[in-house]
């Protein structure tokens, strides 16, 4: 039989390869492109506001300076004032990731916090703070978020960044209130709570590092939601005019009727840059959706085991089997999962 | 129908706490709907205050609770005040005008968005890894896109470069609404690229949350069980695999309903579509608190009442919903 030699396979061999290959290698492609995709604009983010060729607010006087199309001087053109767009843009993505990054890091907190608060007390707080989470996931948060921001005062940088972080939360934190409510009857959770652990230890320790790519999943889907809103937000007005952000330039594009004058270097930039940061986004949680469950994975993104590629279907092979040669390895993938119990080392089926 | 009545109650409970909220935002806040207009007209006299107080119903008079009994009634009654912006019409008329509009296209268009999502969602979660697999980068891409945004390009396109379709308001100039059929086909044919819009951008997510789901169930044992029995594909595909798959499908749609709706309420301003959204428009710009207000109670109701069918839905689908240990 073949599962016999396995035992005798030096395993310590193919351990340490696959240790060597990291985690950047075994993550799925859509992750790695969404992954640099976002990182560019990160990295535009960072160096953007110091290397703009011109000061994004700096409307050049003269008429021919006015909605240029693109060129060496301006690469992306210019807008009916004629500002540089590549300027307003690498000064508008800093301040929209900015804000996108602040209102996911606060929102996922406060989902951690209420999801697992309620998983953990269980009884009447577990009913209210779910029946809380409930009605804030029902109740559509752009026009709630209109009706807030259209008082000037909240209309700044710090203040929109709070409301909609207020509102960012109930989505994260229903989920991740199911999967704590899964891992608190696990036996590890009670093995410690036996040995006197003490509730907020059992938590920190225990529970939340078992949750960590639902926690990140969450987080990518809050950055992803604040950015939209942000920018539909901007786009009607709803933000400080004054700022560069990537929903301001839509804004002063749509209102001074970049599209009527066929001004598409205009307004495709910063659009085509919240489609880009959105879809990098996705791609990236996918690649966290792919990792916890492998069934969703491309069928060509088959992982490399001791050698032999594999499709994430199937069951993780007993390593002589896959030591046996590429012909072996071959003929394994081209079975279902019961394949494992037929006998292999005959081969020519 | 236990769980359509625990249904209920979280709806209610709900719409009372938008209710709430609504009740208490301009309270809370610096500066009312008389003050707007003070600034906006410098030249009123300071007794106008008083009067324009009175007219609009923005003064707070008598205790907190009295205020809010009234503000319950008043709303029971579809009362939600006048209209800063458009004075004196009331608020409740101007809604009543533009809600059909909205109702009807993004009704529409989702409901066809959601029926095509699923469906593709289902062929490519059963074929999974074949063709259907590789456009979804493509799809992603366009779920990501603002709904405002692709209405742009869009309009660009179609309607300012090729000229196929109109540059946007809701039908034909000179045209007087009503059931006649010069009007309706002019304003279908002005509706389909708002729809349009709307359909590219969201089915990507239907058809990316069923795929996911289909393939969960496909690898369920019933489902290999059903395939041994040498049952045909069709009849595993849709009564064994996609009649469990749906499911948290309906679930999903619930949730996401709100969030199309704030999208396609962005894009019927560019399209200058004459619905919610281009009202909502009217109101920020005017700074018309009243309206604002309104508006996101009508679109919180609605959501509400799109749930409310999506649930039962679920019970007419769901067994399991019918009986009493439903959660």
């Amino acid at each position: 039989m073949t599962v016999a030699p396995a035992i005798r396979v030096d395993s310590t061999a193919v351990t340490q390869e696959i240790a060597y290959r990291g985690r950047w290698r075994r993550m799925p492609t859509k992750a790695k492109v969404g992954a640099v995709v976002l990182g560019l604009f990160v990295l535009a983010a960072i160096i953007g506001p110091q290397v703009t060729p011109y000061d994004p607010s700096y409307g050049n006087p003269s008429p021919g300076a006015s909605l240029n199309a693109p060129s060496a001087a301006h690469l992306l053109g210019t807008t009916q004032s004629g500002q540089d767009v590549l300027s307003q843009l690498l000064v508008g993505i800093r301040l929209t990731l900015e804000l996108a990054i602040i209102v996911g890091v606060v929102a996922t907190a406060l989902a951690v916090i209420v999801g697992v608060a309620a998983a953990f007390l269980g009884g009447f707080w577990d009913e209210v703070l779910s029946l809380i989470t409930n009605v804030f996931l029902v109740i559509p948060p752009l026009p709630l978020l209109i009706v807030l921001l259209g008082y000037p005062s909240l209309r700044g940088q710090a203040p929109t960044i709070l409301v909609l972080a207020g509102l960012g939360w109930p989505w994260g934190a229903r989920v991740i209130r199911a999967q704590t409510l899964a891992i608190r009857n696990r036996d590890f959770v009670a093995a410690s709570r036996e040995t006197g652990e003490k509730s907020w230890r059992i938590i920190a320790f225990e529970i939340i590092p078992n949750e960590v790519s639902l926690i990140a999943a969450s987080f990518v889907n809050t950055v992803l939601y604040a950015i939209g809103a942000s920018v539909a937000l901007a786009f009607i007005g709803l933000a400080d005019l004054n700022s560069w952000s990537l929903g301001t330039i839509l804004y002063w594009a749509e209102s001074q009727q970049a599209l009527q004058l066929g001004a598409w270097w205009w307004f495709v930039p910063p659009g085509l840059a919240v489609a880009l940061i959105g879809t990098a986004l996705v791609l990236v949680n996918t690649g966290i959706d792919e990792l916890g469950n492998p069934r969703l994975r491309d069928a060509s993104s088959a992982s490399r085991i001791a050698g032999h590629w594999l499709p994430p279907a199937d069951p993780t092979p007993v390593l002589a089997q896959v030591r046996l040669g590429g012909r072996v390895a071959r003929f394994l993938h081209s079975f279902s999962r019961s394949s494992l119990l037929d006998d292999v080392t005959g081969g020519g089926r | 129908m236990y769980f359509i009545i625990r249904r209920l109650i979280f709806y209610v409970i709900t719409a009372w706490v938008a209710l709430t909220i609504n009740f208490f935002i301009p309270r809370l806040m610096p500066g009312n709907a008389v003050q707007a207009i003070l600034a906006k007209f410098p030249d009123l006299q300071p007794s106008a205050y008083h009067a324009l107080e009175a007219m609009l119903g923005v003064g707070h008079p008598g205790s907190i609770w009295h205020q809010y009994a009234t503000y319950v009634v008043d709303v029971s009654h579809f009362n939600f005040g006048t209209s800063v912006a458009e004075y004196p019409a009331q608020v409740s008329t101007l809604l009543g005008e533009t809600l059909p509009w909205t109702i009807t296209l993004v009704g529409t268009a989702t409901v066809i968005a959601f029926v095509i999502g699923t469906g593709l969602g289902i062929v490519a979660g059963w074929r999974h890894g074949g063709s259907l697999d590789r456009v979804l980068p493509g799809l992603m891409f366009l779920q990501a896109i603002p709904y405002f945004f692709f209405a742009l390009i869009l309009l660009e396109l179609f309607a300012l470069k090729l000229h196929v379709f109109p540059v946007g308001q809701g039908y034909g100039q000179g045209l007087i609404p009503g059931w006649h059929w010069d009007f309706i086909s002019s304003a279908i044919y002005h509706s389909l690229l708002p729809a349009l819009t709307i359909v590219l951008t969201s089915i990507a997510g239907w058809m990316l949350q069923m795929r996911n789901v289909m393939i969960t169930t496909t690898g369920e044992d019933y489902v290999v069980a059903a395939q041994a029995k040498g049952l045909h594909d069709r009849r595993v595909i849709f009564t064994y695999a996609a009649r469990n798959a749906i499911l948290p499908q309906l679930q999903g749609f619930g949730l996401a309903i709100g969030f199309v709706v704030s999208g396609a309420l962005i894009m019927e301003i560019v399209f200058s579509y004459p619905g919610i959204g281009l009202l909502l428009l009217n109101a920020v710009t005017s700074e018309d608190y009243p309206l604002m207000q309104a508006i996101f109670l009508v679109i919180t109701f609605a959501v509400l009442i799109a749930n409310l069918i999506v649930d039962l839905i679920i019970v007419f689908v769901d067994p399991r919903a019918r009986t009493r240990e439903a959660r």
